[in-house]
């Protein structure tokens, strides 16, 4: 297999972006990250892959793939688009990786994109819920909210926790996003205030529930020969890999144990050559405080029912052991849906570029994004290396 | 919902019913069709009992298109006294009346309203056992 590296990246804002539709979105982020390549031919891109959580339901179209290399103008390269829920970014940046791998293609272009807010609140939860075992599950009623809410609850029964345990999480989010003008909420917010929020779906709280929303995010993946071609600090897309695990919750022996999130992680973090104590900064699928939680376990960064401790006592800010959500993460910078994949890897290449201002990590060379489709039912972790 | 979609799941959503595996004694929720390597002997059809107890649960305020009616309501994974995990909504009950290992029973309740021309789909739910 050949050496990937990640070359280019663009995205635009997280927001209710009313005025503009799915195509204008990702017409914006892939022109955005071309921008950053100015010496790349478009016609060397060999593959295109659409991450598309919502689509058919969300914003009326299918075919995605077809549809948005149409509207980037890259109409006739073979095209495709990957649904797996909230994990699709990071399975389609997989798949560009194995392309440009295996020497299928010299470039492929990943574009995560997710318009969500045409319809209601109300459609927006039943479609997000459809990543449940829907009969099982969601015609329960049962949203991907709640299931998290749940896995809260429990954990905080079997650990000794109150739901406050939870605040650093997002305190730690908003105080990113508040200096990233791409984020949806660009504010902060303190333990105190996530106390007096109302609740979404008891425990979790207002303040502890990302908002999806609107936008799209572009990466190009190229070869180890085009890379070299370019100037500036080379990325490479030294592992990446997927894993799996039941929809359904009450099919897992452990419902606090995230299995496929430690899987895709280990197998991602093998093919780099590299363990958990090498990694510098991160990006997990963290729309609630508890899904970060459990993720930094089931990886292994944390023993189990240590996380909201380490998380209190300053690790996942910039500064400490595992900085997390440097730009937001999903509850701040905003939660896009299939998207989000995408998102968490242009903000690593800022990151291992040393691009990223006031959230950079200090000598950050290596990271590592790992999103999740459901709760955990799809995994998908890419492990990043900048080199000099 | 769809008819026939319901009318396949009547037993599980009406009765409860999961499945025995022949072999190992082992019951699980819902009934899933045979994985590789197991035959359609492999399990059998087994009524569960009803009876069990709060794993965990949520009281949803921000409700999926057809739930809106029932909002706030509190959804549970109850563990069931034959083992499996099922996910199911909470009845007959308010959320001061429930905690982690709270007794539970089924009962049969309507689940959603999908419109004038829709089916009403009843199905189960749990309540604390009185």
């Amino acid at each position: 297999m050949n050496n990937v590296y990640v070359v280019g990246a663009g995205a635009t804002p997280v927001a209710e972006h009313y005025e503009r539709s799915l195509a204008d979105l990702a017409s914006q982020a892939v022109r955005a990250a071309f921008a950053q390549v100015p010496g790349l031919d478009t016609r060397r891109v060999g593959a295109v892959y659409v991450a598309n959580a919502l689509g058919e339901i969300m914003a009326s179209q299918s075919q995605m793939g077809a549809y948005l290399a149409a509207a980037v103008g890259l109409s006739g390269v073979p095209a495709l688009r990957v649904e797996a829920a909230g994990a699709s970014g990071g399975v389609a940046l997989h798949q560009a990786a194995q392309a440009v791998a295996s020497g299928a293609c010299e470039v492929a272009l990943v574009i995560g994109a997710e318009k969500v807010t045409d319809r209601l609140d109300g459609a927006l939860e039943a479609t997000l819920a459809l990543a449940t075992d829907s009969e099982a599950e969601a015609l329960q009623g049962v949203t991907l909210t709640s299931q998290w809410a749940m896995l809260m609850r429990r954990y905080m029964h079997e650990h000794g926790y109150a739901a406050e345990a939870f605040a650093p999480f997002p305190v730690n989010a908003h105080a990113n996003a508040a200096k990233n003008p791409q984020a949806l909420y660009r504010f902060g917010i303190s333990a105190d205030k996530y106390r007096k929020a109302g609740q979404i779906a008891s425990p979790l709280n207002m303040l502890d529930c990302s908002s999806v929303a609107d936008g799209a995010a572009a990466l190009i993946i190229a070869s180890e020969g085009i890379a070299r071609e370019l100037p500036g600090t080379r990325v490479r897309l030294a592992g990446t890999a997927i894993a799996s695990d039941t929809p359904a919750l009450g099919a897992r022996r452990d419902p606090l144990d995230l299995l496929a999130a430690r899987a895709s992680a280990h197998v991602a973090l093998g093919r780099a050559h590299l363990g958990l104590g090498d990694v510098h900064v991160l990006e997990l699928s963290d729309p609630h405080g508890i899904a970060a939680a459990l993720a930094l376990e089931a990886i292994g960064f944390y023993e189990r029912g240590s996380a909201p401790r380490h998380a209190a006592d300053g690790a996942i800010t910039t500064s400490g052991r595992t900085p997390l959500a440097t730009a937001g993460g999903f509850k701040a910078r905003g939660d896009i849906a299939g998207a989000s994949g995408v998102y968490q890897v242009v903000e690593l290449l800022r990151q291992l570029r040393g691009e990223a201002g006031p959230t950079q990590v200090g000598d950050a060379r290596v990271a590592m994004a790992q999103c999740l489709g459901g709760v955990g039912s799809t995994a998908a972790t890419s492990v990043l290396i900048g080199e000099s | 919902m769809e008819i026939a979609r319901h009318w396949r799941g009547r037993a599980a959503r009406y009765r409860l019913e999961g499945q025995r595996s022949r072999s190992t004694g082992e019951v699980r929720f819902p009934p899933q069709p045979p994985a590789l390597g197991e035959t359609d002997e492999t399990w059998e059809a087994f009524a569960l009992s009803g009876r069990g107890e709060i794993y965990s649960f949520s009281v949803i305020r921000q409700a999926p298109d057809g739930y809106e009616g029932f909002a706030p309501y509190p959804v549970a994974l109850v563990r069931l006294a034959e083992g499996p995990l099922v996910t199911a909504q909470l009845t007959d009950c308010a959320e001061d009346d429930l905690a982690v290992g709270t007794p539970v029973e089924m009962v049969t309740r309507k689940l959603v309203d999908t419109g004038e021309d829709g089916v009403l789909v009843y199905g189960y739910k749990f309540r604390p056992t009185l």
